[in-house]
């Protein structure tokens, strides 16, 4: 772990889990082409929206994605390929070794329960649940969906890194936003996944509760983790370490962040007074 | 299996998020459940009651009894009614009957006279019954004390007596009736026996008299035709009439209950030809027992499919519920998508709530389905209800049925929900 400390988390010198290449995503809107009563009229009019045009990417291990947009620049198509909820039109998209474009409906199930963490703007934890049935939900999808002795320890682990270990059998609804969202954070994680997506963690909740949960991204970025997130907030994206902003489903532009270029000053700085 | 019981926990959480709702969706199906049980209950207390009655007849017996033939009929015959009205089975009958009938293991023969009993200052109106050894077993009599009638005190014409239990108590409330003298008509009688307190059993057909055996006197055949002959007087209200019977029924034991159907017409035709006034009724315990069974049947199919139906409108209620629960939580459907569930695994979880919904309504509809025929039979009526595991059975398990086949469609719908259109949803 001390090792990634070392590499500063810029993910030069690891493996790649992501791998997009020329990736495509085309919708098909039909206008009255289902050959119903007014079928037609319509004439088979079919709206056809392009949103993705060809993006090529690498995501190398430990890394800390912003993908940045306006809405209709394509990054919630992005975010859906990437967290495999959607197939692409074509292209290449290789997760962790395994090329998850040709996968099956039920495939993909099985790589999202064992190798992508979710977290959403609006926590969306199970209201039913407490937070370790919460946490241990992704489980519940693998194999027989057993809860095995060594995962119980695991979820105790994680809730005590979010800091919610005194209030495992509390439901979503006995807690706060902030709170909340450190569950999804526990969840993300239970599965040891290739990458985890936020999508607008930080949407719905205050700035001081959205430094606590960036921070706590920070250090599981720290830690080795590699996260991807989506937002539109510059001051959020920048917590990142790569922001990569979107327009009309292409990649515009792709670099560090400007606090890395920050630190990489001062560090120049430090190197030309030494 | 441990995935199941798992699934099951889990689903019970969600049904419990909505308790009222719940509550009456299940509802439904206790009463459905509760409604089959309850009526097929019903439907075989009455079957068995019905088989008991006329087992007690005897599955193998053929019954003859004689009765007095309407006035029209006695007119047609004789152009005005006889002074003396001469009617019912002959001891020619009986006679014919065992030479040429086959399959009889025993037939017994039996005289009716309503007559006062004395025994000193106590009286009784009551019944004297000329009959043979068999009687006690055909009508399951018991003996308290002394004996029956034997082959003997028939043969010999003995003036001997076996008395009803409330009989001996009426004539003899505080001595030991037996080795004591009744008189019946003119003649007196030494009593010895008397029979245990028997229940009365009712008319079944019309065709025979509900019968009080505790208020009766058994005196054998042969003394009752030389001592009472066959006449019978009565005198009423200033006017005579006289009847004259030479038995007033005969009772055929077969030798099995499938050899029944095929010795009737043959006893018909020993006797019928002999009597063109329809002055003779036959009743077969069998065929009524057959015929009971099929009405019974009936009862319980038409009842059963009653009941069904509220089955049905419970299922269908279980399915408006799940498409509304289904619609409503889309947005856990979409995150449990994502988090890795396939679409098999939604089916399963949204039938499994299905399922425990209409078990736990199955399993207190059995509750309430055993507990309402015991109510009604302890309440209500003489009913007998008896709930069988059968019915039990079937009404859980077609309420289980209903819980998968109307959880399938919501199930499936749920199933084929694009996950990010389900993300979105609010």
């Amino acid at each position: 772990m001390s090792d990634i400390f070392s590499r500063k988390g810029d993910g030069a010198a690891d493996r790649v889990v992501v791998r997009m290449t020329d990736l495509r995503k085309t919708y098909f809107m039909g206008h009255g082409s289902g050959g119903g009563l007014f079928g037609k009229r319509g004439g088979g009019e079919v709206l056809t929206v392009h949103a993705l045009r060809g993006v090529s990417l690498e995501f190398r291990e430990g890394e800390y994605v912003a993908i940045m947009g306006q809405s209709g620049s394509g990054k919630s198509t992005m975010l859906n390929l990437l967290g495999c909820l959607d197939r692409p039109t074509s292209g290449e998209y290789i997760l962790g070794g395994y090329d998850v474009a040709q996968l099956d409906d039920d495939e993909l199930s099985e790589v999202r329960s064992r190798s992508i963490g979710f977290i959403f703007q609006s926590y969306n934890l199970i209201q039913q649940y407490t937070v370790t049935e919460n946490i241990q939900l992704p489980l519940t999808y693998q194999g027989n969906g057993i809860i095995s002795e060594e995962a119980q320890e695991r979820t105790m682990e994680l809730a005590r890194l979010v800091g919610l270990h005194d209030r495992l059998d509390h439901r979503p609804n006995q807690l706060s936003g902030g709170q909340q969202q450190r569950v999804a954070i526990a969840r993300s994680l239970i599965n040891d996944p290739y990458i985890i997506l936020a999508d607008e963690a930080t949407g719905n909740l205050d700035s001081a509760t959205s430094y606590e949960i960036m921070s706590m991204l920070g250090k599981l970025n720290d830690a080795g983790k590699t996260i991807i997130m989506v937002t539109h907030e510059p001051d959020i994206a920048e917590y990142a370490k790569r922001i990569i902003r979107m327009k009309d489903g292409v990649i515009v532009e792709d670099g560090p962040s400007p606090r890395m270029l920050v630190e990489l000053d001062e560090e120049n700085h430090a190197e030309v007074v030494a | 299996m441990g995935r199941i019981l798992r699934s099951v926990k889990l689903g019970m959480k969600s049904l419990m998020l909505h308790k009222l709702r719940s509550g009456l969706t299940v509802l439904g199906i206790v009463f459905g459940v509760a409604a089959v049980i309850a009526m097929l209950a019903i439907a075989e207390g009455s079957r068995r009651e019905a088989q008991a009655r006329f087992q007690m007849l005897g599955a193998t017996n053929v019954i003859y009894r004689s009765v007095k033939p309407s006035d029209e009929a006695q007119l047609s015959t004789g152009g005005r009614p006889a002074r003396i009205l001469n009617y019912g089975l002959k001891y020619e009958d009986f006679d014919r009957i065992l030479a040429t009938v086959p399959n009889i293991k025993k037939i017994l023969p039996i005289r009716e006279i309503r007559k006062q009993i004395r025994h000193d200052e106590h009286a009784l109106d009551g019944r004297i019954v000329g009959t043979t050894k068999d009687y006690a077993e055909f009508n399951h009599l018991e003996i308290e004390r002394g004996r029956f009638l034997s082959q003997h005190d028939d043969d010999d014409y003995k003036t001997y007596a076996v008395l009803g239990s409330d009989t001996a108590k009426k004539l003899f409330p505080y001595e030991d009736p037996l080795g004591q003298a009744v008189k019946l008509g003119s003649d007196y009688y030494t009593v010895i026996g008397v029979t245990k307190e028997r229940a009365s059993t009712a008319g079944i057909g019309g065709s025979l008299a509900a019968q009080d055996y505790n208020k009766d006197v058994y005196i054998p055949l042969s003394s009752c035709r030389v001592r009472f002959g066959e006449r019978i007087m009565n005198f009423r209200s200033g006017s005579m009439e006289a009847e004259e019977t030479q038995l007033s029924q005969i009772t055929i034991q077969l030798t099995s209950t499938d050899v029944v159907s095929q010795t009737v017409p043959i006893i018909k035709g020993a006797v019928e030809p002999f009597h063109p006034k329809v002055d003779i009724d036959m009743t077969v315990p069998y065929d009524l027992i057959m015929e009971a069974e099929r009405t019974a049947r009936q009862y319980a199919i038409i009842l059963g499919t009653i009941a069904s139906i509220s089955l049905l409108v419970g299922g269908i209620g279980i399915m408006n519920i799940m498409l509304a629960t289904v619609t409503e939580r889309t947005r856990e459907i979409g995150i449990r998508r994502a988090l890795g569930a396939k679409r098999g695994d939604i089916t399963q979880q949204f039938l499994i709530e299905t399922v425990v919904l209409s078990g736990v309504g199955g399993l207190l509809g059995v509750a309430i389905g055993v507990i309402i025929p015991y109510a009604i039979a302890q309440f209500v009526a003489e009913t007998k209800a008896q709930v069988t595991w059968n019915s039990i059975i079937l009404a859980f398990g077609i309420s289980v049925a209903v819980g998968i086949i109307f959880g399938l469609y919501p199930a499936n719908r749920a199933a084929n929900m694009d996950p990010i259109e389900a993300l979105r949803h609010e």
